[in-house]
């Protein structure tokens, strides 16, 4: 089959490779790049751990080639932290137990992160509603909204 | 699972990817990749080549066209429930989109994929028939309009050609008229067991006009004929509602797909149920 030479733009950081078609966007991250926050678990687009930004959109990787993403700018869980400190979301998943074994945590952290840029002023029930997409099999969830709920009542507070 | 290979194409233009359709034998076309990419890599589909629309321009945009509100076909699930246009003339599309899987589902796939796909376990069929909408498809032999009524033939199966590519969804704007969507929602999947869609004229006191529309565990997505004739003309009350609801259970089991975890008697009290609910929110009749 041919391969296709494509760009892809990973945290601002552009990544020239070449891909065979049916290369999945979650198995050119995490193979080719070296971006391994992303995982794969159900490969069948209901769990999100395979989570990124395409473009800015939340979406999950396993669901679409590599080939398709060219010229795309995306950014994964690595691009939260800056310059080695945990983003305020990130923070806040620690500071509640939002995790326990970490797997579906970069997925939820993406999610999360997109939700956060719009969100005024949610109910739990709406927060929950935002991360249908993403499943836990560890904390119940409930220590996962109230990381997200912590880290807008943080944000709120450093505006007044 | 990888999928098998394919060749991959990228075409600038509606009319270059009818051309590298027709060039290759047995291509699909790739949109959101939602629909297809999954049966790719189970092995239930095994197109030799895929042809992406992605690059397309033109595709993506919700406007009025001619009395109509066209709905460019590369539109995600995710702009189709926030929209406002959408919110305002087709209720029940805004429902149905914003019913589909998650976020993340939502901003990945998109309108023409879903319905030239033809997966009738999906939101979208129900609400489009209920607003007697229609494709603009362009093929070898030029354009045409394929009416959602002619578009389901079967699971998987559609009256777009197979060297025809959907352009655009159009849903004619009519005054006075409201729609909506209602849904049960396989707990597992998210896929409708049963989704209905209703679509109503009236002068407050009559029905005059009604379409109403089921997806879900169907042998592929129907307007519901009986429904329909039950309430068209009638007045505005809660029994006929009812009895209108109660013709949904006149479906067949061969209407039903089989399914391990849902009859087709489940099914059939879930659709009248749901016909009912329906019909109560679009024609603003309270109660149960």
């Amino acid at each position: 089959m041919t391969e296709h030479d494509i760009t892809l733009s990973v945290n601002g950081t552009e990544h020239e490779l070449t891909v065979e078609p049916r290369t999945l966007l979650v198995t050119a991250l995490r193979e080719d790049l070296g971006y391994t926050g992303a995982n794969v678990g159900c490969e069948t687009a209901r769990c999100g751990a395979c989570t990124v930004r395409v473009n800015g959109e939340a979406i999950k990787s396993c669901m679409r080639f590599a080939v398709q993403s060219d010229g795309a700018e995306i950014e994964t869980v690595e691009g939260l932290a800056e310059n080695g400190d945990l983003a305020p979301l990130q923070e806040q998943f620690q500071e509640n137990h939002g995790l326990q074994c970490g797997f579906c945590t970069p997925g939820m952290l993406m999610t999360a992160d997109t939700y956060l840029k719009d969100a005024d002023d949610p109910s739990r029930e709406e927060i929950r509603e935002a991360i249908e997409g993403n499943l836990c099999r560890c904390t119940g969830y409930h220590n996962i909204v109230d990381a997200i709920e912590a880290t807008l009542e943080q944000r709120e507070a450093s505006h007044e | 699972m990888y999928a098998n290979d394919f060749e991959y194409y990228r075409a600038e233009s509606v009319d270059e990817a009818v051309d590298l359709l027709g060039d290759h034998e047995g291509a699909e076309l790739l949109a959101g990749s939602h629909g297809l990419l999954p049966r790719m890599r189970t092995g239930e589909e095994a197109p030799p080549a895929l042809v992406d629309m992605n690059a397309v321009d033109g595709l993506s945009s919700i406007e009025h066209i001619d009395g109509d509100l066209s709905v460019g076909a590369l539109v995600t699930h995710a702009e189709l429930a926030e929209s406002e246009l959408v919110r305002e003339h087709a209720p029940a599309l805004a429902d149905a989109a914003g019913e589909v899987g998650d976020i993340q589902v939502r901003n990945g796939g998109t309108i023409g994929g879903n319905l030239a796909h033809g997966d009738a376990r999906t939101d979208h069929p129900a609400a489009v028939l209920a607003l007697g909408g229609s494709l603009d498809v362009t093929g070898p032999d030029g354009d045409r309009s394929i009416d959602a009524a002619d578009l389901f033939t079967g699971h998987f199966e559609t009256a777009v050609g197979e060297q025809e590519v959907v352009t655009a969804l159009r849903v004619p704007l009519e005054d006075d008229a409201s729609s909506t969507y209602h849904k049960h929602r396989n707990p597992l999947s998210g896929y409708p067991l049963i989704g209905v869609g209703a679509w109503a004229q009236t002068d407050g006191e009559t029905i005059e006009r009604v379409r109403v529309a089921a997806t879900g565990n169907l042998a592929h997505p129907k307007r519901l004929a009986a429904v329909e004739d039950a309430l068209e003309g009638e007045s505005l009350e809660a029994d006929t509602i009812t009895a209108a609801a109660e013709q949904a259970t006149s479906l067949g089991d061969d209407e039903f797909r089989p399914d391990v975890q849902a009859s087709p008697t489940y099914c059939r009290h879930l659709l009248s149920v749901y016909t009912e609910r329906a019909l109560r929110d679009v024609l603003g009749v309270d109660g149960e």
